[in-house]
């Protein structure tokens, strides 16, 4: 075809380019594509973009990721390898090149292997294995730990180091099985459903990080019914916080990562149980001491019913009984004394007034012999010797004829 | 608490397990929280409480992880890789 030599259009470079640029990226495809091919011509220079290029048999692909995509990746770059890439084509003006915005690469088979975990997780979940009504509760005082993990994994070291910090009284039981490659997910349902891992209280299956592949054992669909049909609550601690397997949804609990698994699986530490010792142990002395206490209240209560009724009262009444009745008795014979004084002093008076004495008095006297004490009232009667009596007092006379 | 009880738990103290004295201690101290009790019973009560509390606290010092893996049939134990 010529030329043609006028054309009614002109063209400069950046135009021409702008245009070509927004053509491609009108185009919905091409702004969300997944390519895959092998890398080549890998580099990081230290804007921390990468760059490389895409290449298969025939054809070559530039590709560059930014920072903040490459930072969120996954895996680690290297040239030679097979990978699959999304992104959008977009133009590089400066050098007039289409290239691939790239913001997210993946491993090959990741995809399918993807698509293969979302169907078998509908189905599983259309089945009902996931339900929450399934789920039962972890025993929060487990006294049997059942572990299905690797015998060589750095997991299995930090789980028990974990159950050793927290709760040392339990007893563990570790059934090894491998934990990827082909042979990991018969031996994974055979540990799960060991007899005697199935009398603990709770298993943990568990495994450490590692790239989807890695983990995919735990997506088995034997391994999550295992999982799900388990006697005994399971808890699923596998790979990173990030990972989802399906062992995870069929679990009783998801833990995002082993130890924290182990953390799950001890609701009660070894301090909670030394305090609620010690609780106990202060509730004891409170409550010896309250009763030790209720008893002296009540004995100190009895002593003063006991004073109350008390003879002690009736004693002292009984006292003043007496003492009021002796009063009675003294005042009585004083007053019967004092009546019989009062007779006594009218009886002499009158005695007294009749008193031969009286008559002495008066100057008259009482001769008495003296040898026989008789009175001498006639002269014939007169002895030698008598006795005079007159009113103050006696004295002798001798009788001279 | 009732007598019979007591004295069928009266295990000697230091064939307990962590379990059975830290059940027994809270028999005890609801049975001295709650209940009239003899004083001399109430003292029993009190030193065989003291004692479980002891034997709880002994127990949780001396625990070390028991870790045992399954051989076919059997458990074995198992040796952990030193560091």
């Amino acid at each position: 075809m010529q030329p043609t030599l006028f054309s009614t259009q002109q063209w400069t470079v950046s135009r021409l380019t702008f245009y070509i640029r927004k053509l491609l990226e009108e185009n919905e495809i091409l702004q969300d594509v997944w390519v895959q091919g092998e890398i080549s011509n890998l580099s990081r220079p230290a804007s921390g973009h990468v760059y490389f290029t895409l290449k298969d048999s025939s054809a070559a692909l530039k590709c560059v990721m930014w920072k903040t995509s490459a930072s969120r990746l996954g895996i680690a770059l290297q040239d030679g390898m097979e990978v699959e890439v999304h992104g959008r084509i977009g133009i590089y003006e400066v050098s007039g090149q289409y290239q691939l915005y790239a913001d997210q690469i993946r491993s090959v088979g990741e995809g399918a292997l993807y698509q293969e975990f979302l169907r078998l997780k509908s189905m599983l979940e259309a089945e009902g294995l996931f339900a929450p009504e399934r789920k039962r509760p972890i025993p929060a005082f487990p006294h049997k730990i059942g572990i299905v993990t690797s015998a060589t994994g750095a997991a299995l070291r930090d789980m028990l180091n974990t159950l050793r910090r927290r709760l040392p009284l339990v007893e563990v039981i570790l059934a090894p099985s491998p934990v990827q490659g082909t042979e990991a997910p018969p031996a994974l349902v055979k540990a799960l459903q060991s007899p005697i891992l199935q009398s603990s209280d709770v298993i943990i299956l568990a495994r450490g990080g590692g790239s989807i592949e890695d983990l995919w054992a735990f997506n088995d669909e034997r391994v999550v019914r295992a999982v799900a049909m388990s006697a005994v609550p399971v808890i699923c601690g596998v790979g990173h916080e990030t990972d989802f397997t399906l062992s995870d949804f069929a679990a009783d609990l998801r833990a995002p990562t082993p130890t924290a698994a182990a953390e799950l699986a001890t609701q009660i530490t070894i301090q909670d149980l030394a305090a609620t010792v010690s609780n106990l142990q202060s509730r004891l002395f409170s409550a010896t001491l309250n009763l030790v206490a209720e008893k002296k209240t009540a004995l100190s209560s009895l002593r003063a019913q006991l004073r109350y009724v008390s003879p002690d009262r009736r004693i002292q009444s009984e006292h003043q009984r007496v003492d009021d009745l002796a009063r009675r008795a003294f005042s009585s014979l004083y007053h019967h004394t004092q009546l019989q004084f009062a007779h006594v002093k009218g009886m002499q008076k009158r005695l007294e007034a009749l008193s031969p004495l009286a008559v002495l008095a008066r100057g008259y006297a009482v001769v008495t012999r003296k040898d026989d004490g008789s009175v001498v009232s006639r002269v014939a009667q007169a002895s030698d010797e008598m006795k005079v009596r007159v009113s103050d007092g006696e004295f002798e006379v001798k009788h001279s004829r | 608490m009732p007598k019979s009880s007591t004295q069928k738990t009266e295990k000697a103290i230091e064939e307990l397990s962590y379990e059975e004295a830290l059940a027994e201690l809270e028999e005890i101290v609801s049975a001295l929280e709650s209940e009239q009790n003899q004083l001399e019973e109430s003292i029993k009560l009190f030193e065989r409480g003291q004692a479980l509390a002891a034997r709880c606290g002994v127990l949780l010092e001396a625990a070390q992880l028991k870790v045992k893996q399954v051989a076919g049939d059997d458990v074995l134990p198992f040796e952990e890789e030193s560091e």
